[in-house]
């Protein structure tokens, strides 16, 4: 799963594999962490109720 | 008791009611529940399952539930990626429906793979050569995308909304929700397909056995196309019995309409593509192992597996409700639309009974014999969990929070006399029949 784990080869098939798993993740991980910060923030600055 | 936990402007049964309906639903999990629990103190001897059929009915629940589950990947792209508004009043059920499937299809592998405290190995000590494990990365990423997209719909219970940053996060999360679904989709497209390339690389299978395109065989196409294909259908099936068990309309027919129009374009794609499939394999994959196509339907006790499988699955549950689904007049008619949608989504189960079970019951060597399996009440009551655990998260679902924008305009209800005339003298009351406020996953 991590280049520093004993059975990692950097070969194509790990690269696209894992590749492909930390993408998924990053962007989960990082999209998740804008909403918090950013609603923790509107929260603070006090902003009005959205209509949806 | 729980009416301030209710959306506003929308109508439930009585509290006793909805606790004796979570109630019976719920003895029926439990009944899951102590299964998994024989399988998981006794192990897997608890099954029926042997060494012809290491994959059975765990599995197949497991690649139906994940192929119907895709109505909410295949609605997301089409809402937050191709821009079909309309869909906005369906996607967030799609979601929990999704929602639904993923976490069921991975509470059947949490049991399936026998030793749950191990499952962690798959990514630590992942095989890059399998599709299983690209299939497990998929899934697991998926149900946290699907999570994520459940999230601001929980958010929006009228309770938690009162906080300011529930009510922010909310609505932050729907700002950047396409994000989501453009990932979401990318996931589906590979482990719907990695789940049907399984049988098509099993060249020791002919049944199964597909050529394709570099390491794909066509099987890996073929799946994905049918999730899409099927996913929305189970939506709209969903939909319309969830409908019938509140007697109450709770979308408009425009956007079931547009989802079953998609659906049929797609169930009609994929019926070509799988028709071209079956008549290349019949015609010289199969015989080029040295099977032909009555090989894997005739002789089989009491015709389980007889050819009637196949016409079923292409004929009845695949062409027909395709050529109703894409006509207009199909579409409108109401007992034609459910009728094509319920034929679809069996035609899936079908195809996912067919690739899976089938696949492991044709005898490939000249000794061997048909493999016979019948599944055992432990398997039985654990594939009917996922059933009760649906039904209890889609009534806690309908009851709290607000999955139908369109069930207020749809459904209006009569203010007693004397608040509405309290409430006429002010300018600020909306009129009646005024579009409702969609929740944050909508608009």
């Amino acid at each position: 799963m991590f280049p520093f784990s004993f059975e990692w080869i950097w070969d194509m098939g790990h690269m696209v594999f894992h590749g492909g798993l930390w993408y998924a993740l990053s962007i989960m991980g990082l999209g998740l962490t804008y909403c918090i910060i950013k609603a923790a923030v509107d929260t603070a600055k006090g902003k009005g109720g959205y209509h949806h | 008791m729980d009416s301030a936990l209710i959306p506003e402007g929308v109508k439930r049964c009585p509290t006793w009611q909805f606790i004796i309906w979570i109630g019976v639903v719920g003895a029926v999990m439990m009944w899951g529940v102590f299964a998994i629990l024989l399988v998981y103190i006794k192990g897997l001897n608890q099954t029926n399952m042997n060494n012809a059929y290491g994959f059975a009915l765990w599995i197949w629940a497991d690649l139906t539930v994940i192929a119907l589950g895709g109505g909410a990947f295949f609605t997301g792209f089409l809402r937050y990626i191709i821009g079909k508004d309309e869909l906005k009043h369906i996607i967030n059920y799609a979601v929990l429906i999704g929602f639904i499937c993923y976490s069921s299809a991975l509470l059947i592998l949490g049991f399936d793979v026998g030793q749950p405290l191990r499952a962690w190995f798959i990514f630590w000590h992942a095989n890059v050569h399998s599709m299983l494990t690209e299939v497990a990365f998929c899934l697991t990423c998926y149900f946290g995308v699907l999570c994520i997209e459940y999230l601001p719909l929980a958010l929006e219970n009228r309770q938690i909304d009162k906080v300011p940053f529930f009510h922010h996060l909310s609505h932050n999360m729907h700002e950047i929700m396409a994000v989501f679904a453009a990932t979401g989709a990318f996931l589906s497209f590979f482990h719907q397909g990695s789940l049907g390339g399984v049988p098509g690389v099993m060249f020791g299978r002919p049944f199964g056995f597909r050529e394709g395109v570099l390491i794909w065989p066509w099987t890996f196409f073929l799946f994905t196309w049918s999730a899409a294909a099927g996913g929305p259908c189970f939506t709209i099936l969903i939909t319309k019995i969830t409908e019938k068990a509140v007697r109450k309309k709770l979308v408009k027919d425009n956007v079931i309409e547009l989802l079953a129009k998609i659906s049929g374009w797609m169930l009609v794609g994929y019926m070509v593509a799988k028709i071209i499939d079956t008549w290349y394999w019949a015609a010289f994959t199969a015989p080029s192992k040295g099977f032909t196509l009555m090989d894997f339907y005739a002789n089989n006790p009491g015709s389980v597996y007889g050819i009637w499988i196949l016409i079923a699955e292409i004929g009845v549950c695949g062409v027909l409700p395709a050529l109703i689904l894409i006509t207009d007049k199909g579409r409108k008619n109401r007992i034609a639309l459910f009728l094509a949608v319920l034929l679809a989504v069996l035609g899936v189960c079908l195809n996912r009974w067919v690739m899976v079970l089938q696949v492991l019951a044709v005898p490939v060597l000249t000794f061997e014999n048909w493999a016979q399996y019948l599944p055992s009440w432990q398997e039985i009551a654990t594939t009917i969990l996922p059933v009760a655990y649906g039904i209890i998260m889609i009534s806690l679902s309908y009851r709290y929070l607000p999955v139908f924008p369109q069930e207020r305009e749809l459904n209006p209800i009569e203010a007693p006399v004397s608040q509405t005339q309290e409430q006429l003298p002010e300018p600020e009351t909306p009129p009646a029949g005024a579009e409702p406020e969609p929740s944050p996953s909508g608009s």
